[in-house]
C-alpha cells in the first residue's frame, strides 16, 4: 500500500496528473493529425492507383512512385521512420527546428498514408465491378460514376479499417519520446522516475491506453450501425 | 443505326471475337445466341465500347465511335444496356436509381426526371416500390426496373446482355413480357439471350454466334426450320428440345 500512497501523493496531491493529462493530449494530438494527413495521402495514392490501366507515361511514373512509397513506409519501422524525419530528413532540407511534436504528427502522418491508401483502394475494389459499368452505360463519367455509385458504397468498407488504424495510431505514437515528444506513455514513465516506483504507474498507463482504445470502438461501432441503417441491405 | 466492320477482340491472346462485320438497323430486333463462350456478350459490349475492339470499327448513328475524341459518354446515353446481374445501385431507391442519370446529367429537372420514373414504374405495375431498397426487390423486379432505368434516358436502342439467365424460373416470364412490350413499342433492339421462344417470336433477325464468328444470320422463320451452318444444327437440335 506503500507504493499506491506514493503514486497518490506524487499524482493527486502533487499534481501529477497535469502531466499526464498533456501526455494524453499529445498522444490525441499526433493520433489525429497523422490520420488526417494520412486520409489525404492514402486518399490521393490510392486515386492514382485505380486510374483505368492507361498507357500514358506521366500516370505510369505515378502509380510507380506511389508503389515504392507504400514499400517504403510499409517496410521500415515507424521508430525508425521517426528517427530519420527528425535527424536525417528534416535537418537535410534545413528544417531542423520544427518542434518535436509536428515533427511526430508528420511521421505517422506519412506512414499512415501509406496504410490508408490500401485501405481505401480495397474499399473501392471490393464494390461491384458491374456498378461501374452501370453507371457509365448510362452515361456517367468516370469520375461522376465514382462520386455517386462507387464512394458512398466502399465508404462502408472503408469507415472500419479507417477506425481500426485510428486505434492503431493511438498506441504506436507511444514511441515518439524517441525524439523527446511527451505523450501518454512518456508522462507515465516521469512519474516512475520521480517517485523510483514504476509499478502503479506503468500498470495505470496500460489502463488509459485500454479505455482510450475500447471508447473509441464502442463509437465506431455506433458510426457503423447508422451506416448499415442507411444502407436498408 | 449500328454498325461494327470487321471487329476483333482477344483476351489473354485468346481470340474471342473474330473479325465480325454487322449491321442493326432501325427497330430490328436482334438476337444473338450462341454456346457459352462464343463471344455473344463481348461482341454486345463493343457496341457501347464497354469492351474496346482491338481492330476494326464501330459506328452508331453515322459516326465511327471507337476513334479518339468522340464523346463516349454521349453516345452510351442513347444505347441503353440491361446486365445478366441488373447492377441497380443498392444504396439509392428505386426512384434514386431511376433519376440519377437524368438529374446528373442535366437531362431534367429534378421533378420531371420523377415524373419520367413515376410513368415508366406505373408501366411495369412497380409504383408500390418506387422509395423501397433494391435488397426489396424480387429478382424480376429488379431486373425490370433496370430495364426501366435505361429507358429513362429515352435511348435509340437496347442493349440486353443475358437479362434473364440469373433470374428464377418463374420470374423469367415478367421480364420477358416487359422486353416483349418494348419490342412492339419499336424500340431498337439487340438481344443475347438463350430464350429460344423469345428469339423466334420477338427477333426480327437472328444471329448465331461459335468461337468468335456470326456463323448464321437469318430471320427466324429460316433461322429455326431451315439452319446452313453444321454447328448451329447441332446447336439447335440440343437447345429446341427444352422448348417443346
Amino acid at each position: 500500500m506503500l507504493k499506491w500512497q506514493t503514486f497518490y501523493k506524487y499524482f493527486i496531491t502533487n499534481k501529477g496528473y497535469l502531466d499526464a493529462l498533456v501526455g494524453l493530449q499529445n498522444t490525441l494530438l499526433i493520433s489525429v493529425a497523422a490520420l488526417a494527413i494520412g486520409l489525404i495521402i492514402g486518399t490521393l495514392m490510392a486515386t492514382i492507383k485505380l486510374i483505368p490501366s492507361s498507357e500514358k507515361l506521366p500516370v505510369k511514373v505515378l502509380k510507380k512512385i506511389v508503389d515504392a512509397y507504400v514499400a517504403l513506409f510499409r517496410g521500415t519501422p515507424i521508430v525508425v521512420q521517426l528517427l530519420i524525419m527528425y535527424f536525417v530528413a528534416l535537418p537535410l532540407i534545413g528544417l531542423a527546428r520544427v518542434p518535436p511534436l509536428i515533427v511526430a504528427m508528420i511521421a505517422f502522418g506519412l506512414n499512415s498514408g501509406a496504410y490508408v491508401s490500401e485501405m481505401v483502394r480495397g474499399g473501392i475494389l471490393s464494390v461491384d465491378k458491374g456498378q461501374m459499368e452501370a453507371g457509365r452505360t448510362l452515361g456517367l463519367t468516370y469520375v461522376q460514376t465514382m462520386k455517386l455509385i462507387i464512394l458512398p458504397q466502399a465508404i462502408k468498407n472503408i469507415v472500419p479499417m479507417i477506425g481500426n488504424e485510428f486505434i492503431a495510431l493511438i498506441k504506436e505514437t507511444s514511441v515518439v519520446s524517441f525524439i523527446a515528444v511527451i505523450d501518454l506513455t512518456k508522462a507515465f514513465k516521469q512519474i516512475g522516475d520521480a517517485t523510483y516506483e514504476y509499478i502503479i504507474p506503468y500498470l495505470m498507463l496500460a489502463l488509459c491506453y485500454l479505455i482510450l482504445v475500447l471508447g473509441i470502438t464502442y463509437l465506431l461501432r455506433l458510426v457503423e450501425r447508422r451506416m448499415r441503417r442507411s444502407d436498408r441491405d | 443505326m449500328i454498325e461494327t466492320k470487321g471487329i476483333s477482340k482477344s483476351f489473354a491472346g485468346k481470340l474471342v471475337l473474330d473479325d465480325i462485320s454487322v449491321k442493326v438497323e432501325k427497330g430490328e430486333k436482334v438476337v444473338i445466341v450462341g454456346p457459352s463462350g462464343s463471344g455473344k456478350s463481348t461482341f454486345l459490349r463493343c457496341l457501347n465500347l464497354l469492351e474496346v475492339p482491338d481492330k476494326g470499327e464501330v459506328w452508331f448513328e453515322g459516326q465511327q465511335t471507337n476513334r479518339p475524341g468522340v464523346n463516349i459518354n454521349e453516345v452510351r446515353r442513347k444505347m441503353g444496356m440491361v446486365f445478366q446481374s441488373f447492377n441497380l445501385f443498392p444504396h439509392l431507391t428505386v426512384m434514386k436509381n431511376l433519376t440519377l442519370a437524368l438529374t446528373t446529367l442535366g437531362l431534367k429537372p429534378e421533378e420531371e426526371a420523377q415524373e419520367i420514373a413515376h410513368g415508366l414504374l406505373k408501366k411495369i405495375g412497380l409504383s408500390e416500390k418506387a422509395y423501397q431498397y433494391p435488397s426489396k426487390l424480387s429478382g424480376g423486379q429488379k431486373q425490370r426496373v433496370a430495364i426501366i432505368r435505361a429507358l429513362a434516358l429515352n435511348p435509340d436502342v437496347m442493349l440486353f446482355d443475358e437479362p434473364t439467365s440469373s433470374l428464377d424460373p418463374e420470374m423469367v416470364e415478367e421480364v420477358l413480357k416487359v422486353m416483349k412490350e418494348l419490342a412492339e413499342e419499336g424500340m431498337t433492339m439487340v438481344v443475347v439471350t438463350h430464350e429460344m421462344g423469345f428469339a423466334k417470336s420477338v427477333g426480327t433477325r437472328i444471329l448465331f454466334m461459335d468461337e468468335g464468328k456470326i456463323k448464321e444470320n437469318a430471320p427466324p422463320e429460316q433461322f429455326f426450320n431451315d439452319p446452313q451452318n453444321d454447328r448451329l444444327k447441332e446447336f439447335l437440335s440440343k437447345v429446341l428440345v427444352k422448348i417443346v
